[in-house]
């Protein structure tokens, strides 16, 4: 007799497959190639020209979202329609700056919908973000850059001399620029500044090798999966386009211990340097999935299905081994999309 | 001289560090030193066995596979003990 799989809804944002690529696709093709749940994925939407949202064949239904800009109620509102329509499960956000209002609705969701999130509570949250990152690494354990926040291009001279050249400006979400002297810095800090806003975060330049660590916490401790890449390719904007799982022991030794201090709950990604030396530096933790966390379904860890079911309450053990040696290679790829199609997202808000 | 742990040579000569992520290809008398690594022959046993294969003066074998050597190391495919 063959057992059917019991069917979930599960809302999922970071559609925006493109050059520097969200999580969201990746995260969805592991939900579709879970061998616990059958799920119908809902798409979350910020922009009409999102690649996800004409991915029928792995968004069964899209809704456009208030930008996080918008405050919290809008977005509740939205949820609360997009809910009526589809009956959520669960919900899975990848953006870094929508995930505030989402870790603020989380208990809201669940006692009033019954929609699950898996996310770490605000103050873990806050906790790992880069411009307290020095303090966190302090706290866990483990080697992170020196690293100050700045508001003004006028500190920049000070804190240069603290920290030395070169050295590394950072947005407050995103970018990161390599300054060789005080006028660079001051440049990439304009540059940062208009795109993505302030504060900048200064952060001492430490040579070496990048590798980074997709992780998942049961947020009692537990690392439940933890997969380490080392990119191969990397595009004009810093990303993976093709990386490699690695076998480290130490690596993964470091990522349980920041699991296990911090109490993370949910995905995470650890993006580490490993110096000359051997000695592994924490530059950046980010709350969510990367967007090529499909690599650890493809070394056989399913960390997006074991996010689902820790959502849904049940009990996942840690996973006992992953796959080395096995890459991922991107691609990019024209849809041909209906003005129909554009016409209703951008028009009505759903497709 | 040891291959380090976990040190992938496939059939075709294609090395593959787990540890570094990185990927070197070898002729077949690389994959040959290598896979006499791999049963544990020591540097002269290894020298003794490719001079007799092919007809070569020791000395220069030996200096060719310390360059070799040198190589692995650098590729911390290798660890520096004797």
């Amino acid at each position: 007799m063959v057992m059917s799989k019991p069917k979930i809804t599960v809302a999922v944002s970071g559609l925006n497959n493109i050059d520097s690529p969200g999580p969201g696709i990746p995260v969805i093709r592991a939900l579709k190639e879970s061998t616990e749940f059958d799920v119908r994925i809902i798409g979350l939407s910020y922009e009409t020209l999102e690649p996800g949202l004409y991915m029928h064949n792995l968004v069964d239904k899209s809704y456009s979202i208030p930008l996080p800009s918008s405050g919290m109620d809008s977005l509740l509102q939205r949820l609360e329609y997009i809910h009526s329509k589809e009956k959520l499960d669960v919900i899975i956000p990848n953006f870094d700056a929508e995930l505030h209002s989402f870790i603020k609705l989380g208990s809201i969701l669940k006692s009033t919908y019954n929609i699950a999130t898996f996310m770490p509570d605000l103050e873990t949250f806050e906790s790992r973000h880069k411009s307290v990152l020095y303090e966190f690494g302090v706290q866990n354990e483990v080697k992170v850059p020196k690293a100050k926040m700045i508001y003004s291009p006028s500190e920049i001279q000070q804190v240069g001399l603290e920290l030395g050249y070169p050295i590394v400006v950072k947005g407050k979400y995103y970018d990161a620029s390599i300054a060789a002297t005080p006028e660079q810095a001051v440049n990439y800090f304009h540059k940062i500044a208009n795109k993505w806003g302030l504060p900048i975060i200064l952060q001492e330049f430490v040579s070496g090798n990048e590798v980074n660590v997709t992780a998942i916490g049961d947020g009692e401790g537990n690392c439940i999966g933890a997969v380490p890449m080392r990119k191969l390719y990397i595009t004009d904007k810093g990303k993976a386009w093709a990386g490699i799982s690695l076998l480290d022991e130490e690596l993964i030794k470091i990522t349980k211990r920041v699991i296990a201090n911090s109490k993370w709950r949910g995905g995470c990604e650890l993006e580490f340097i490993k110096s000359q030396k051997g000695e592994y530096y924490l530059l950046e933790m980010n709350p969510r999935f990367p967007a090529w966390v499909y690599l650890a379904v493809g070394c056989g860890q399913n960390h997006p299905e074991a996010l689902v079911k820790m959502a849904l309450g049940q009990k996942v053990n840690p996973f006992p081994t992953y796959e080395s040696g096995k890459l991922f290679v991107r691609y990019s790829f024209d849809q041909i999309v209906s003005l129909a199609e554009f016409e209703k997202i951008s028009t009505l808000g759903e497709l | 001289m040891q291959l380090n742990k976990n040190i992938a040579v496939s059939e075709n000569g294609f090395i593959f560090n787990p540890v570094s992520g990185d990927s070197f290809s070898t002729n077949p008398i690389g994959q040959e030193i290598i896979n006499l690594m791999k049963e544990q022959k020591d540097r002269k046993e290894i020298v003794k066995i490719l001079a007799e294969k092919y007809a070569t003066d020791a000395a220069i074998l030996e200096k060719d596979l310390a360059d070799f050597f040198q190589m692995l190391l650098s590729y911390q495919l290798i660890n520096g003990h004797e």
